[in-house]
């Protein structure tokens, strides 16, 4: 992550600037992020509204406090971003860097196709939680639904509780940690041995989020490996 | 696309802002469905009043009132109020009675609404328009959903309009598409169903109101639906006892249902729920795959 440099922090104002989204368009809210003239914002009154802090790309800190929409913090890179509520469709989704925390539930598409940076669910997430990830890592506090990590390409998801039917289908190489109960696990997906560096990946993980589970708790899966090689002498599988 | 809202509301003194809490709900979805805008609204004495049916008419002919006051047993007052593409009239009958004397006396016209507690209006344009059109932020009740439809399946006119009305109080809004529903549709006129449009949402509707026919209750209705149709669908269903949402397997199409001790409203988005008295304290979830969500009176 690129630090924020001297002169780039010195330009910020230090106080936090407000912005109510009841007198202020979402699309002004990011014209703002985007160029940013403070290090700290809050915006209040999110009312579900669609691309809330979407394309931020500085070093700065976003508190969304209340209910966000789809695409809330989309493409961040760099920025620390809080939704003290639920977030719709696709939360993070292609972050590239930075921190995503929603401290409510997020609907589906968490975290979809994202290449970096932390995505932190401390509610539920819902289907498709890191559907075709790609770097990205993601921990949820609570279950997630059905078809969670599609087609993962790489990063690391961790669920603190239960995970619906067909986790990790077609699953590239990405890795899977699930505390609780998973449905069923999809074409390719695999239960994979919990080695040493493992462990101290997901204790990494679970510390960044600000979880205190044991790592013994989790059982972890991945590919299986067979799905992703096109060969000739598969031809009759596809 | 397609936006979906629906507000089931327990605590009676709500009743009276009925028209005002859709209103501002249906502005959460408006960018979801811009062609038109159908609404149905349950428990509005002044627009249905007690003792009396209201049945909502498409392409209704001017003097449709007198026309069916002198074909109902007594020749009562039938009373036509025109609000936009839909008329709709009342009388002190039956509703069934009503709507078999309306295609009598119009053949032209078409009954897209019938019931005792119920008004369903429908239109095409806008939904800040049409809410206007249809006096929404004036309409009392117990129970209300509206439709805002972006047309995949067929075409932009009123008769393609939701919600689906095609059984006594009963109403199904649809946000998606069934892949079967030419299938579906030979099945049930085989049964001796007859179908009003070409509309997708239109099988659907004919499906839930045969299996109510035939004794089932909302969720078993549901549930055989969901046996019965492939596709994308996210379904709220209402009646004069309650109210239903069903989202397909895959669940491709979004849902937020809000329970509040007060009421009980779905969406297809939360922004449509922001506004709601005690949204704060309301427990916010996205129903589960193939589940059916259902709430009585």
């Amino acid at each position: 992550m690129a630090a924020l440099s001297r002169s780039e922090a010195e330009e910020r104002v230090p106080q936090p600037v407000t912005v109510d989204l009841r007198e202020t368009g979402v699309r002004a809210l990011n014209a703002e992020l985007h160029a940013p003239t403070a290090a700290t914002y809050e915006v209040l009154n999110p009312l579900g509204a669609h691309s809330i802090a979407a394309g931020v790309n500085h070093e700065i800190d976003v508190h969304v406090r209340g209910n966000a929409g789809y695409f809330c913090a989309g493409m961040n890179q760099r920025g620390r971003i809080v939704v003290d509520g639920s977030a719709g469709n696709g939360v993070a989704e292609n972050m590239m860097s930075g921190t995503v925390r929603v401290r409510g539930d997020a609907s589906q598409s968490a975290g979809a196709t994202g290449r970096g940076g932390l995505l932190v669910i401390e509610g539920r997430a819902s289907m498709r939680c890191g559907i075709s990830m790609k770097g990205i890592d993601i921990v949820v506090g609570g279950d997630i639904g059905a078809m969670g990590a599609f087609m993962a390409q790489a990063g690391r998801l961790v669920v603190c509780g239960d995970v619906g039917d067909g986790l990790g289908d077609s699953i590239y190489e990405a890795r899977i940690y699930v505390r609780g109960s998973v449905g069923t696990l999809g074409a390719d997906c695999v239960e994979k041995p919990m080695r040493d560096e493992h462990r101290a990946e997901l204790a990494e993980l679970l510390a960044a989020a600000g979880f205190e589970h044991s790592v013994d708790e989790f059982r972890r899966y991945g590919s299986g490996r067979t799905l992703y090689h096109f060969t000739s002498e598969h031809s009759g599988s596809y | 696309m397609c936006g979906i809202i629906g507000l089931h509301l327990r605590d009676p003194e709500l009743h009276p802002m009925l028209g005002a809490l859709l209103d501002d709900m249906l502005c959460g979805v408006s960018e979801r469905g811009p062609d038109s805008v159908g609404v149905a609204v349950y428990g509005d004495e002044r627009r249905n009043p007690p003792g009396h049916a209201a049945v909502s008419v498409l392409r209704a002919p001017g003097d449709l009132d007198v026309a069916v006051g002198g074909l109902l047993p007594g020749r009562p007052t039938v009373t036509a109020t025109r609000v936009g593409d839909t008329t709709v009239l009342t009388a002190p009958v039956a509703a069934e009675a009503l709507a078999a004397a309306i295609t009598a006396a119009a053949p032209e016209s078409l009954v897209v609404g019938r019931g005792d507690d119920l008004v369903v209006y429908k239109g095409v344009g806008h939904p800040s328009d049409l809410a206007v059109t249809y006096g929404l932020r004036e309409v009392h009740g117990w129970q209300g959903l509206a439709h805002t439809r972006m047309a995949t399946e067929s075409a932009i006119i009123p008769e393609g309009c939701h919600p689906y009305s095609v059984g006594p109080n009963q109403c199904l809004v649809h946000n998606g598409s069934f892949s079967n529903h030419a299938t579906v549709r030979r099945d049930l006129m085989r049964q001796g169903v007859s179908f009003d449009s070409e509309n997708d949402s239109e099988v659907g509707a004919r499906f839930v109101a045969a299996c109510l026919a035939e004794g089932d209750d909302l969720e078993k209705a549901l549930l055989r639906l969901g046996e019965t149709f492939d596709g994308f669908y996210t379904l709220l269903v209402t009646t004069d006892e309650g109210f239903a949402v069903v989202r397909d397997e895959i669940a491709c199409k979004p849902a937020v249902i809000a329970e509040h001790p007060r009421w009980v409203a779905m969406a297809s988005e939360f922004r449509a729920l922001a506004d709601l008295p005690g949204i704060g304290e309301a427990r916010v979830t996205e129903p589960d795959p193939g589940k059916v969500y259902t709430w009585q009176r």
